[in-house]
């Protein structure tokens, strides 16, 4: 499978998510935001996290204007797999390709820690080779994580199997860790082909820095 | 021109700023605060002297880039 990994100014999880996924046997090349295009042949994009353009006005709103998001929404919009990671899922749901937005969190602290999710939905390409209920330890690192929907919005995501991951206890019960409409971590948009999380799977790789889980997560799009 | 633009979340979208400075109003003393919103102004200096093509400007600036519909209300003064 071949990656592309996305890079606008401020982005600074671009080399751990090569990492990931070339550990797991993947190629990967990273894409300038300026790009118009997109290398041909991929199978998967991924936004990774960091601070484009600062966070300034609000984080995302500015990168997805960047000349590469234009190829990636018609990337998407034709069906192909796209992953955005923290800042990445804020670039997502900026660009109107996942629904919903993320706003401060509700204690205005950056928070950076180890934390349990729990495995919402796995009927999708991202966490087909996680278990429904399951727990996973993986880290939070934002402050702007606080996902928030309307209530018609929320009733869509449920309907439709698209919250993919909900912050929870190490039991898989929901805890508020940012305020997150139902604690809510990652969502995906009803195609099912665009996925967004605000916890770093690629800083969970080793058992050495305390959790391997990151690896189970990003091996789904191993069969693409 | 001068357009003068503010943002704020959506009543009903909770504001944790706003909600800081209020528990930090009450403890500083301050009594009968019973909201606090904290949004932001943007300021927008445009070459055109036509007001109705300014607003429009500014509100097709604002539903694009300036406010996120999903989450944020905005008002438009040109001056």
């Amino acid at each position: 499978m071949k990656v592309a990994v996305l890079r606008f100014p401020g982005t600074n999880c671009e080399f751990d998510t090569q990492y990931a996924f070339e550990k797991l046997g993947h190629t990967t090349e990273l894409v300038w935001h300026e790009n118009q295009a997109l290398p041909t042949d991929i199978d998967l994009v991924v936004v990774p996290g960091g601070f484009s353009y600062g966070d300034y006005l609000r984080s995302g709103s500015i990168a997805r204007f960047s000349p590469v998001m234009k190829a990636v929404t018609t990337y998407a919009n034709d069906g192909g797999k796209v992953l955005g990671i923290c800042n990445g899922f804020q670039i997502l749901t900026e660009a109107g390709l996942l629904p919903g937005a993320l706003k401060r969190n509700n204690n205005l602290h950056f928070i950076s820690k180890h934390q349990n999710l729990c495995v919402v939905n796995n009927d999708n390409p991202f966490l087909n080779k996680c278990s429904k209920g399951e727990v996973l330890n993986i880290p939070i690192a934002h402050a702007d994580g606080n996902y928030y929907i309307d209530d018609e919005g929320l009733k869509k995501l449920e309907k439709n199997e698209q919250i993919l991951l909900r912050y929870s206890d190490s039991e898989g019960n929901p805890v508020v860790v940012n305020g997150s409409v139902t604690s809510i971590a990652g969502v995906c948009n009803e195609n099912k082909n665009v996925f967004g999380l605000m916890p770093h799977p690629e800083r969970a790789l080793e058992e050495i820095l305390g959790s391997v889980d990151g690896l189970r997560m990003l091996k789904g799009f191993d069969t693409l | 021109m001068t357009a003068v633009v503010n943002v704020f979340l959506k009543e009903g979208v909770l504001d944790p700023q706003g909600k800081a400075a209020h528990h930090a109003l009450d403890s500083l003393g301050f009594e009968g605060v019973t909201d606090v919103r904290i949004g932001k102004q943007i300021i927008i200096q445009l070459d055109t002297q036509d007001k109705t093509k300014a607003q429009a400007e500014v509100k097709e600036m604002c539903e694009t880039l300036l406010a996120n519909t999903v989450i944020e209300d905005y008002t438009i003064e040109i001056n």
